[in-house]
């Protein structure tokens, strides 16, 4: 695919074309159900039309879900208010909810906050996406969005679906994969909170065999009710099948609620490589907290790339389990932490076959008292020969108030593992900034430069619309930062 | 460049005090003396490094060059070759080079073009093309970040050129390649101001006056035939003449 035919897939097109087309439905539903309780999560399950064995997940989760503390080892959680948790779904078909309730998931423009209007005006987002970033913009059909999506790849055999409409039409290979493998609904509190209430998402299969040649994106599919809240991502690529999926955001997303549990499941079959891209950025009121695991079989290759830009609370530490026997692991992620801001990210690998390498590739930017820690766990399993495995922190502070951190675990039960572990926290240095001054470049744009060269080696990775999205939101967020 | 009553303090420290100096379109000055005579500090306080406060004055083009910030100084035409120029990972040289150059110059200049004026100015220093997507300094040699700060200067083309020991850590080839490129400087109408030890690197270039620096004051003037008295007779010729 050719960077025009890309570009269509941008949000752009889907903003400047959906409203004249059918792909526009302004149709939310919004539960009255106040809180997190069985009988919301049974209507969502008779909203959504669903099969009897995903009520029935449903409803296990839950059960879970009440039963499992919240986690104490990690960051503050105890202001998490799980009964201000507004638990949208989307119908199918028609609209559910009462007059006045009808689009009841928008924002009204007028309360998004001022700063993040700014900010949207000074990155140049059209005023038609400014609305649709900050929730307070018109709602889309994700299954014609789906549609225009996987037009591309359904020739190839691809499925590339809305997770809601997966499990109605591929229920035996979604009701094998989902949460039962990778990520059960009891691996964590919000695991299970999710396993309960999760609502779109999407589902990709790839043959055996298959490339996809283009990333798939869904750039611009943040603003149906739920989605982004709980959504779930399964990514099934099997022998030899190569795919790059990409979500999130780099723009400012404004939401007004309160926790984001997504989870997203991974099967990497043999020799297949899958790289998985997500950029965050929600608004500082939101607790992030996803799981996201690949189980990678002999000789596949996963590689996770990721930034996590806004939110207050993050926890997000993807996981690769690398099962076969030659299977390799990447895990790139930036951090950009606030004021205001806990980024609690990581990594972890589980090296459980042998010869199975890893890399791990950790940059935080830390600055008005902003908090970044880097939480990794190393697993090498017994009698797993030939173990390489790369871990590489490294941290720019800006200011004394800000503050990064790096716990790295490990647990090694191989005696011919190769692991190194380095880790640096460094200062933009005066005189690094003073150079780039005695050529010209004022200090905001110094300082910016040298945190973009920093991120680089990650940027890289990235499409072209994030990487130049991120260098901008990198400038606006370091400005100020030199007396 | 004038300037009059230069004084430079680091915090309670003064380093400098009370340097005159006046440089004219076109002419080379070199400054010589021991380490420690505050030559380095002298060139870093007039491109305004943040550790120094100076007071005194000082114009330049026109200019009041102590109430610039150090980038407003670059834009008005003032250039350091640095000693010791940092590395900044992940910068690629040219589109650092290129963001200067739109800084400096005020005008903007497009991706092509400027390549192709980059790797004609790679070209005349000898230097491989290669080094344009590296990221600035990161890993080059002493001898290739004496030519990156040559290019950056080729490239933003400053009325005011200070060098800080360009020639320290050259072999006597690079030397004459950076003596024939000053001159070309020199020929396009730029001013140089040149820190040096050795007198090798002026050959050529003709001096038109020579300033001796100690204890942060300029203690002897002359031609260019200073220097060559100065490499031939060591500093301390100079306690006996002055």
């Amino acid at each position: 695919m050719d960077g025009k035919v890309l570009k269509e897939y941008g949000r752009d097109a889907a903003l400047r074309k959906a409203p004249s087309g059918d792909a526009m439905l302004n149709v939310g539903y919004r539960t009255r159900e106040h809180g997190l309780t069985r009988k919301l999560v049974e209507e969502i399950s008779d909203v959504k039309n669903e099969p009897d064995w995903m009520r029935a997940h449903r409803l296990k989760s839950f059960a879970i879900f009440e039963k499992k503390p919240l986690p104490t080892w990690g960051p503050d959680l105890s202001r998490l208010d799980f009964s201000a948790i507004t638990g949208f779904v989307r119908p199918k078909g028609k609209a559910v909810g009462k007059e006045g309730e009808v689009g009841g998931a928008q924002n009204r423009w007028e309360d998004v906050p001022d700063e993040i209007k700014s900010t949207f005006e000074r990155l140049g987002i059209p005023e038609a996406e400014r609305k649709f970033l900050a929730g307070a913009g018109a709602q889309y059909d994700s299954e014609v969005l789906y549609k225009s999506l996987r037009k591309n790849v359904s020739e190839l055999g691809v499925i590339y679906a809305d997770m809601d409409s997966a499990v109605r039409e591929y229920p035996e290979i979604v009701r094998k994969y989902f949460m039962t493998k990778c990520v059960p609904p009891s691996d964590n509190k919000f695991s299970a909170l999710h396993g309960a209430f999760w609502s779109g998402g999407s589902f990709v299969h790839v043959p055996a065999g298959v490339k996809v040649p283009q990333p798939l994106q869904i750039y611009f599919m943040m603003n149906y009710p739920g989605f982004g809240q709980f959504e779930h991502t399964l990514i099934i690529a099997e022998e030899g099948a190569q795919v790059q999926y990409v979500e999130g955001c780099s723009a400012p997303h404004y939401t007004r609620d309160s926790m984001h549990a997504a989870v997203v499941e991974i099967f990497a079959g043999r020799s297949s490589r899958v790289r998985y891209t997500s950029i965050q950025n929600w608004s500082r009121n939101v607790y992030n907290l996803n799981t996201k695991r690949a189980i990678v079989q002999s000789d596949a290759v996963m590689e996770w790339v990721g930034g996590t830009l806004g939110s207050g609370v993050t926890m997000l530490y993807p996981c690769s389990v690398l099962v076969g026997k030659g299977a390799r692991a990447e895990h790139l992620s930036i951090s950009l932490a606030g004021e205001g801001q806990v980024k609690d990210t990581g990594a972890k690998v589980f090296h459980m076959a042998p010869n199975t390498s890893s890399k791990i590739v950790s940059k935080s930017i830390c600055r008005r008292g902003g908090v970044a820690r880097y939480r990794g766990m190393l697993k090498v399993g017994a009698g797993c020969a030939g173990v390489k495995s790369s871990v590489r922190c490294d941290s720019i502070i800006s200011d004394s108030k800000s503050r990064a951190e790096t716990i790295p675990v490990m647990d090694v039960q191989s005696n011919d593992a190769a692991i190194g572990h380095e880790a640096s926290v460094g200062r933009i240095s005066e005189e690094q900034v003073f150079y780039l001054q005695s050529r010209g470049i004022d200090a905001d744009e110094a300082v910016a430069m040298i945190v973009r060269g920093f991120i680089e080696p990650i940027v890289r990775e990235l499409p072209l619309e994030y990487a130049v999205e991120m260098n901008r939101l990198i400038e606006m967020e370091m400005e100020g930062s030199v007396g | 460049m004038d300037v009059k009553g230069l004084n430079v303090r680091a915090g309670d420290v003064e380093i400098i005090g009370g340097i005159d100096l006046a440089i004219k379109p076109g002419e080379v000055h070199v400054i010589m003396g021991q380490n420690g005579s505050g030559k380095t500090t002298l060139l870093h306080a007039l491109a305004g490094h943040p550790k120094y406060s100076a007071t005194g004055s000082a114009r330049f083009c026109g200019k009041d060059l102590l109430s610039l910030k150090p980038h407003e100084r670059a834009r008005a035409g003032l250039f350091l070759a640095f000693q010791h120029p940092n590395e900044v990972q992940g910068v690629a040289l040219s589109s650092f080079l290129r963001r200067a150059y739109v800084a400096s110059h005020g005008k903007e200049i497009s991706v092509p073009d400027f390549e192709r004026l980059l790797l004609e100015k790679m070209a005349l220093l000898g230097m491989d093309r290669k080094f344009a997507a590296r990221g600035l300094n990161e890993g080059f040699s002493g001898g290739e970040k004496k030519r990156s700060e040559m290019l950056q200067l080729a490239v933003l083309e400053p009325k005011l050129a200070m060098l800080d020991e360009l020639d320290s850590g050259l072999d006597v080839d690079a030397l004459s390649d950076v003596s024939g490129f000053l001159e070309n400087i020199r020929k396009a109408g730029a001013s140089l101001l040149i820190v040096t030890h050795y007198s090798r690197i002026l050959r050529g270039l003709k001096p038109d006056a020579v300033h001796v620096m100690r204890g942060g004051k300029i203690i002897a003037s002359g031609d260019s035939r200073l220097a060559d008295k100065l490499e031939e007779k060591g500093y301390g010729w100079i306690d006996k003449s002055v």
